[in-house]
């Protein structure tokens, strides 16, 4: 390829101006809309100080709240004693009262047990305390929505230790060593000695009675130390992890799965094959008299403490009946009101006008808005959602369906009008046979949508699932719950979806959709 | 009068249409009582499972806007430009000075437009990160540019999951992690915006005209520089249609996202409603009715001057 002389450019140029010397603006236009978009960008990082909140943001917990949604923990703590050694459960432990895992192996011999009343009540009572108190700590509490259950237990019962103290001695046969599988590596405690395995390293962690936590050697990558002489705490990936303190060893290991998400703890049917329970339910004595074996099963099953599965049905069945009534009312209101907004149909301008006005109206005033005034006046419940998805619809449908109204194609009307028939029937034989697919379309599609937009204002306590979900969320411990309901939403959107798209594609073919 | 008489044929025709139109009605019919009946139980479903009963809840509800009335008209002023009020007794329900942000010494800013700005910048940001990430994800889901079965499935259900994941998840997931406030809120919206204008994008893409790209294939162009230089300059005016239809919805996204936590005018206006402040309550409605007007309008007009006619058929297909 030859190059160009500049008389040729010069020659090019002049003969097509319009396109080499284009205005400013159209040249440059694409540039500057980038830059302005890169300024406003950096204008919103400041005006969010969105920087500074995902740095001071507690990424170290995401994980963990991200595993919560498939895995669950178990969070035995082991105090030592002098000699002695004491393992206890969280109440409300996902494996039941005094449980006895595999993978945490005690091993007994007879201890002498030096009892001074007034220091040995509040010692016993200590693991069970710290354990409430850790943040977050479900194990301690019977599910989420049940805040008076978790303060139940705890309490220490000082009443009796406050008298003189009287030493006694006696033999018992308990713990002094406990093996624990942490799954990728051991933990073997003995009394103010704790040996952690990971692999091929292993760390021995001594915790002396003056309250000094110190390893054997320098820490290996899997432990921290935020300060000499404080907690270690090892970790074992998604295995959990283990913190050693002082007093106690808390174990907190993690197990694959959602626990007890049939039958929870205080159950009959809890921990038993499904083969089992089938054949309780079928051929099995009564366990309660006055119940059949079926309808305690349901019930158990319904009213699991940690999963709800009962309420969460119905607060799912209430966002369904939310967008099904809701939409329905919309489309019976919307009807007969899209016909007054028509100008093709209502010759006259006020009523046009008026109708088009309400319809922005309550479009415009939003499902928020609606869904809030009407939690006060109802209370909380679907009655408001019903009302909010009604008010909202109403104006939307309205307003497409008087677009449509007003596309319509008028020789059918004619037709039909010549005839000499009434207003009624020039409408129900000349407009509404060829409006009703599309309208009926629109309503599917709406419904549909309502569907997930119910459970967003049921977060502001128009009901349904959109509160239970706010609600399992705000205690950052019930992420499985949340993942549950997450679930259930989805698929009931996809069923709604594949219901609607059907019905879409029977009423007005495939090719509009 | 003798009824006329028909060839056995008509006649056979005649009951056969007959035949079929009553059991076409008895569909319909049928349709109708289930719906009816579906309707029942949901309404009885509903009544029962709520915290007050339909009919004993009706006599108040013109309460409520009867609640709604504030002391005088002004008083709605005042709220909405953080004025002091006459009735000011110290309580929160006539605190509107205490919201004011200045700007400088003298020149303020009410509390709720700022509010208002939030949540329309909450909007804005929201909709440029789904435009961008949509914008770049649209070309691998599209069948006539994307050859490879697998690529263009994966980031289909991918967008799916996207748009299909409740919002108020992951607002609530990023609040446990950031702390309640229009972060979470941002990344909640976005990431639903990701999803629903990648889907707008690819099937704009799959609808372009072929030509440009094959002429460009012709003279050795590599996948960018056909995307770049045969795709973009048509798409681009449906995509920004779409995301100027998509900046509407998300101003009143993020409106509801705000009422749970994320912080914006959506707070204020659930915590006002909830404490029975009428004042607030009304300068924060007529503030966000003229903001989602005045947003409808805007983005209706730029669509116009970006599309034509055209942009005024989605109104369906981009609501959810």
């Amino acid at each position: 390829m030859s190059a160009m002389t500049a008389e040729q450019i010069d020659d090019l140029v002049g003969r097509y101006p319009e396109v080499f010397n284009r205005p400013f603006l159209v040249r440059h236009g694409k540039s500057l809309a980038v830059a302005a978009v890169a300024v406003y960008l950096v204008f919103a990082w400041n005006l969010f100080a969105i920087g500074q909140v995902f740095q001071r943001g507690n990424w170290d917990i995401a994980g963990s709240y991200l595993a919560d949604w498939i895995s669950y923990e178990v969070r035995p703590d082991i105090a030592y004693q002098d000699g002695y050694l004491e393992v206890e459960f969280p109440r409300f432990s996902p494996l039941g009262n005094d449980p006895k895992p595999d993978w945490l192996v005690t091993e007994q011999a007879e201890v002498t047990v030096v009892t001074t009343t007034e220091a040995a009540a509040p010692a016993a009572q200590a693991p069970a305390a710290t354990g409430f108190l850790v943040p977050g700590a479900k194990g301690t509490s019977t599910g989420f929505m049940a805040p008076g259950a978790a303060t139940g237990g705890a309490a220490p019962q000082t009443g009796e230790a406050t008298g003189e103290s009287v030493t006694t001695s006696e033999r018992k046969v308990l713990p002094v060593r406990a093996d624990v599988d942490m799954g990728s590596g051991t933990v073997l405690v003995e009394p103010y000695r704790v040996t952690l395995t990971r692999g091929a390293e292993s760390l021995v962690v001594t915790a002396g009675s003056d309250g000094i936590v110190r390893a054997d050697r320098e820490l290996p990558e899997w432990a921290i130390q935020r300060r000499e002489g404080e907690k270690i705490v090892a970790f074992f990936g998604f295995d959990g992890r283990v913190e050693v303190e002082e007093d106690e060893v808390k174990i907190r290991q993690r197990f694959l799965g959602w626990e007890n998400f049939v039958f929870d703890p205080s159950s009959a049917f809890w921990n038993r094959s499904f083969g089992d329970v089938a054949e309780t339910i079928l051929w099995g004595e009564r366990i309660k008299p006055e119940q059949s074996n079926l309808s305690l099963a349901i019930d158990n099953f319904l009213n699991n403490a940690e999963w709800q599965h009962g309420d969460v049905y119905v607060k799912l069945g209430q966002t369904i009946v939310m967008a099904f009534v809701g939409t329905l009312f919309a489309t019976a209101i919307a009807f007969p009101l899209s016909f007054m907004a028509a100008r093709n149909i209502t010759p006259s301008f006020l009523t046009n006008q008026v109708t088009k006005r309400l319809f922005d109206f309550l479009r415009s005033v939003d499902m928020l808005i609606w869904a809030l005034f009407f939690t006060r006046a109802f209370g909380p419940g679907p009655l408001a959602g019903i009302s909010a998805i009604f008010f909202t619809d109403t104006g939307t449908l309205g307003k497409l369906y008087s677009e449509a109204l007003e596309n319509i194609d008028e020789k059918q009307r004619e037709g039909v009008r010549s005839l000499g028939a009434n207003p009624v029937l020039v409408q129900r034989f000349g407009v509404v046979p060829q409006v009703l697919p599309v309208f009926v379309s629109q309503s599917l599609y709406f419904w549909e949508s309502n569907t997930r937009s119910a459970t967003i204002i049921g977060a502001v306590g128009a009901g349904g699932i959109g509160l239970k979900l706010w609600e399992a969320m705000r205690t950052n411990a019930d992420w499985e719950n949340v993942a549950y309901m997450v679930l259930l939403i989805l698929l009931v959107v996809y069923v709604f979806d594949t219901i609607s798209s059907r019905l879409r594609g029977l009423l007005i073919g495939k090719g509009q959709m | 009068m003798t009824t006329p008489r028909y060839s056995p044929m008509v006649t056979e025709t005649e009951r056969h249409w007959q035949a079929l139109a009553r059991q076409r009605r008895l569909y319909t019919g049928l349709g109708l009582v289930l719906l009816l009946m579906a309707l029942a139980g949901s309404l009885w479903f509903a009544n029962e499972t709520n915290a007050g009963k339909f009919w004993d809840r009706l006599p108040h509800f013109f309460d409520f806007f009867g609640d709604m009335i504030p002391r005088d008209g002004w008083e709605i002023w005042r709220a909405l430009f953080d004025l002091e009020s006459p009735y000011a007794d110290g309580s929160l329900k006539y605190d509107y000075p205490v919201g004011r942000v200045y700007l400088s010494e003298n020149i303020y800013m009410p509390e709720y437009v700022f509010k208002m700005i939030e949540t329309i910048n909450i909007a804005i940001v929201s909709t440029l990160v789904g435009f961008f990430f949509g914008f770049l994800l649209c070309f691998l889901a599209a069948s006539n540019l994307t050859t490879r079965g697998w690529l263009r499935g994966f980031v289909r259900r991918f967008l799916e999951i996207l748009r299909a994941f409740p919002e108020i998840v992951i607002a609530g997931f990023f609040a446990a992690i950031l702390s309640l406030g229009p972060v979470p809120a941002i990344i909640a919206v976005a990431i639903h915006t990701i999803g629903a204008l990648g889907k707008m994008f690819f099937e704009v893409v799959e609808n372009a005209d072929m030509k440009p790209d094959e002429g460009l294939r012709a003279s050795g162009g590599n996948w960018v520089e056909r995307v770049r230089f045969g795709m973009v300059p048509q798409v681009l005016p449906n995509f920004l249609s779409y995301t100027l239809l998509r900046l509407e919805i998300n101003v009143r996204a993020s409106t509801i996202i705000g009422a749970v936590g994320g912080g914006g005018i959506g707070e204020a206006l659930r915590l006002s409603i909830s404490r029975g402040h009428e004042a607030k309550t009304i300068a924060i409605i007529l503030l966000l009715l003229t903001t989602v007007i005045a947003v409808d309008q805007l983005s209706a007009w730029l669509r116009k001057r970006v599309v034509g006619e055209q942009a005024f058929t989605s109104v369906q297909g981009a609501v959810s």
